[in-house]
């Protein structure tokens, strides 16, 4: 299946774009995804070891099986505040 | 610009006076604000400016949770949590978080495990706009570009 995935902050910069895809197996885990990311846009290289996902707006482990149509993020540690 | 419930995203001045106001009842004997605002210096580097990102769905989603969390932890009469986003000048608001509760003690845990898990958990950014022209995204743990020295990590972050 192809996924979608917003990227957020140095992730989007080091990417080039806000928003990219990545074509994975159909039982693909978020661990595939973000090892497909990286693989696909190797710019993201530098901050791969601490990339987060997030599936449908939650913190999700790299074991987590992806559906289809769920809603992918994908960003570097947070600092708000 | 972003709202539910007891939290909010906002591209404007956060009216903290406000917000303090909308935590303040009759069962509240404390009421307790935290202003997180734009600092000058940073392990000796100057700041002109921060910019804020967000995931803006699920910064609400999480906002929203952590408001539970501490519903549930404290016996809170009011609780708000409110984060600016886009450019901020020095001395700028970026995050208000105001609590009450019957008594002190219980709004000042909470206000602070509020900000505290914030920071941690929120999908909030902020990219430092250096004075000697560069900029640079902040990613707390991460060992690429011009990491913060050693013990001050916190210094950092805020």
């Amino acid at each position: 299946m192809n996924v979608s995935v917003q990227l957020f902050a140095r992730a989007r910069d080091l990417a080039g774009s806000e928003r990219v895809s990545v074509d994975v197996p159909d039982d693909a885990t978020v661990g595939d995804v973000r090892a497909a990311l990286v693989r696909e846009y190797p710019a993201l290289e530098p901050i791969a070891s601490s990339l987060l996902v997030a599936v449908d707006a939650d913190y999700a482990t790299d074991s987590k099986r992806l559906e289809q149509g769920q809603v992918v993020a994908c960003f570097p540690p947070v600092s708000g505040g | 610009m972003s709202e539910s419930g007891m939290v909010r995203l906002t591209r404007e001045e956060i009216d903290h006076a406000a917000l303090l106001e909308e935590v303040r009842t009759h069962q509240a004997g404390a009421a307790v604000l935290f202003l997180g605002t734009v600092r000058e210096m940073t392990n000796g580097r100057q700041t002109i400016a921060l910019d804020y990102d967000a995931y803006p769905e699920m910064a609400i989603a999480k906002m929203q949770s952590l408001c539970d969390e501490v519903l549930e932890r404290f016996p809170l009469t009011g609780v708000r949590v409110e984060h600016r986003l886009g450019r901020l000048e020095l001395g700028d608001v970026s995050i208000a978080v105001a609590v009450s509760s019957p008594h002190r003690a219980a709004a000042f845990d909470a206000g602070r495990m509020l900000i505290d898990r914030l920071k941690e958990e929120v999908p909030i950014w902020k990219k430092e706009n250096w004075a000697d022209g560069t900029t640079e995204w902040v990613h707390p743990g991460t060992t690429e570009s011009a990491p913060p020295k050693v013990g001050q990590r916190e210094d950092s972050r805020s």
